[in-house]
């Protein structure tokens, strides 16, 4: 027997499904859709030029909200996996919501270092500065690349969860460490820096409303992506239990007709 | 048995096979030495860079060296399926997280003094005398968490196909905060940066901080990491 059958083996936790959408899904990827449109309207329309900036400032509209997504699925990985190893229960469905972030969070933080560099570029004349925030955030970037990994080492469910768990509650400890070590580091070494990085220009109304607004789209975006991720991951786990107890089925058939 | 005794029995255990084997300065110490001269040839040794950035050179070449030891200190153990014997006879994870730790600590600072030696020697670098305590003390401190760190994902990474490669993913980023931490207090023991003799104090206090999260995050994530 080689087919999928979804009788042959009881699960309970995760029903087969021929999508990962649900009426909740399809609400939230409606607004996300609609939040979108909105931010492009304020983005690209109705906010002004900067008056230094020029319309490179344009690029803040994806910068600011793409960090923020990135460090809200961080925050969820680490809660996630401490609900996953301090529950008795040790749902998978923590360990799935915790990887289905790690990775929009790798996403996000990817995406904001291409446009943070793009706009770096436009802005400061150069691509990369060693600021803390910058700094932090590209070691953040390759510290969740490696919890990406652990996840892929293999085992049981069990096995990966508590591992990349364990991993996941370390990367918090880590990144305080990581963020207080730059932090002195640029503060002794300070070079002459023709733009104050941290300088926080008046920001017209105009564009903090398009700020919010693009926190908003893409909060909505982490949701209803991390939703289908988490779902995605649950088939995938279900397809490798199923796959083992097909392949043990065809074994056992092949033994009885000997 | 307490946790200490176990661990400093392990410790033994870990410095004996090494003494007899002979990987480390056979192997791990000659790395260490290639690598501080391919730096000279990359910095085209030019003396005046060489000196101002030994001391960073020195703790890259002991973080590239750091991650043989790590695979080494664990190779031993995972062979003979020892870890997973010593897990079975029932030794208690954080006496095998300290004992692994002392005992790649004791190596790392007998390659740290040999690679410091190596920077007087090839980079023209003086150890000033008023120095020495924030030096020794750095080393300590900075050698205390690149061995917890190390013992951590090396405790992971041991033993299974294919997790070697793991291991620099996961330990590089996670002691950056130590060679940028290690380097600055070195540059103000020695003198060779801008900084001065004072600056190199609030250095060693990240790096005990780091040390002892390090520490004692590592005894408690040690057992599940390697429980398979």
């Amino acid at each position: 027997m080689t087919t999928l059958d979804p009788t042959t083996t009881a699960d309970t936790e995760v029903s087969p499904s021929r999508s990962t959408g649900t009426n909740a899904t399809r609400v939230i990827g409606i607004a996300t859709v609609g939040a979108m449109a909105w931010l492009l309207l304020f983005a690209l329309v109705l906010s002004p030029a900067d008056v230094n900036q020029g319309e490179s400032v344009r690029l803040m509209y994806l910068h600011l909200p793409t960090i923020w997504v990135a460090y809200l699925s961080f925050i969820v990985t680490a809660v996630a996996s401490a609900f996953y190893l301090f529950t008795k229960n040790h749902s998978l469905g923590w360990d799935r919501l915790a990887g289905a972030s790690a990775e929009l969070g790798v996403a996000f933080v990817g995406l904001t270092l291409v446009v943070g560099a793009l706009w770096g570029r436009l802005t400061w004349g150069v691509f990369w500065q060693w600021d803390p925030r910058l700094t932090t955030t590209a070691l953040l970037f390759v510290t969740y690349i490696g919890y990406l990994a652990v996840r892929r080492l293999g085992g049981s469910h069990q096995q990966r969860a508590k591992r990349s768990a364990v991993i996941g509650l370390l990367a918090v400890l880590l990144i305080p460490l990581v963020h207080w070590s730059v932090v002195i580091w640029r503060s002794l070494h300070q070079e002459a820096t023709i733009l104050d990085v941290d300088g926080d220009p008046d920001i017209d109304g105009t564009m903090l409303t398009t700020v919010f607004i693009g926190m908003i789209a893409f909060t909505l975006l982490y949701v209803w992506l991390v939703m289908h991720r988490t779902r995605t991951m649950a088939m995938e786990d279900l397809l490798e239990d199923r796959g083992l107890d097909i392949a043990l089925a065809e074994r056992r058939a092949e033994g009885g007709a000997r | 048995m307490s946790v200490w005794r176990v661990a400093w029995l392990i410790a033994r255990k870990d410095l004996r096979i090494e003494w007899s084997s002979r990987v480390i300065t056979n192997q791990v110490l000659p790395f260490a030495g290639v690598t501080m001269v391919i730096f000279g040839f990359a910095l085209d040794a030019n003396t005046d860079v060489l000196e101002l950035v030994a001391p960073g050179l020195v703790w890259l070449a002991t973080m590239f060296s750091l991650l043989l030891l790590v695979q080494r200190t664990f190779a031993v153990e995972a062979d003979d399926g020892a870890l997973d014997a010593m897990r079975v006879a029932g030794v208690d994870a954080r006496a095998i997280f300290f004992g692994k730790a002392i005992g790649l600590a004791s190596q790392l600072l007998v390659l740290e003094v040999l690679l410091l030696f190596a920077a007087v020697v090839l980079y023209g670098e003086t150890i000033q005398l008023d120095g020495a305590v924030l030096l020794v003390t750095t080393m300590i401190s900075a050698t205390c968490g690149l061995a917890a760190v190390g013992t951590l994902y090396g405790g992971l990474a041991a033993g299974n196909k294919g997790r070697e490669t793991l291991l620099p993913l996961l330990t590089l980023p996670a002691v950056a905060p130590v060679l940028i931490g290690a380097t600055r207090a070195v540059e103000s023991a020695l003198g060779t940066g801008v900084a001065e003799l004072s600056d190199g104090w609030q250095w060693v206090s990240l790096l005990t901080v780091f040390a002892i999260a390090f520490g004692v995050g590592g005894a408690l994530a040690f057992g599940p990491l390697i429980d398979e």
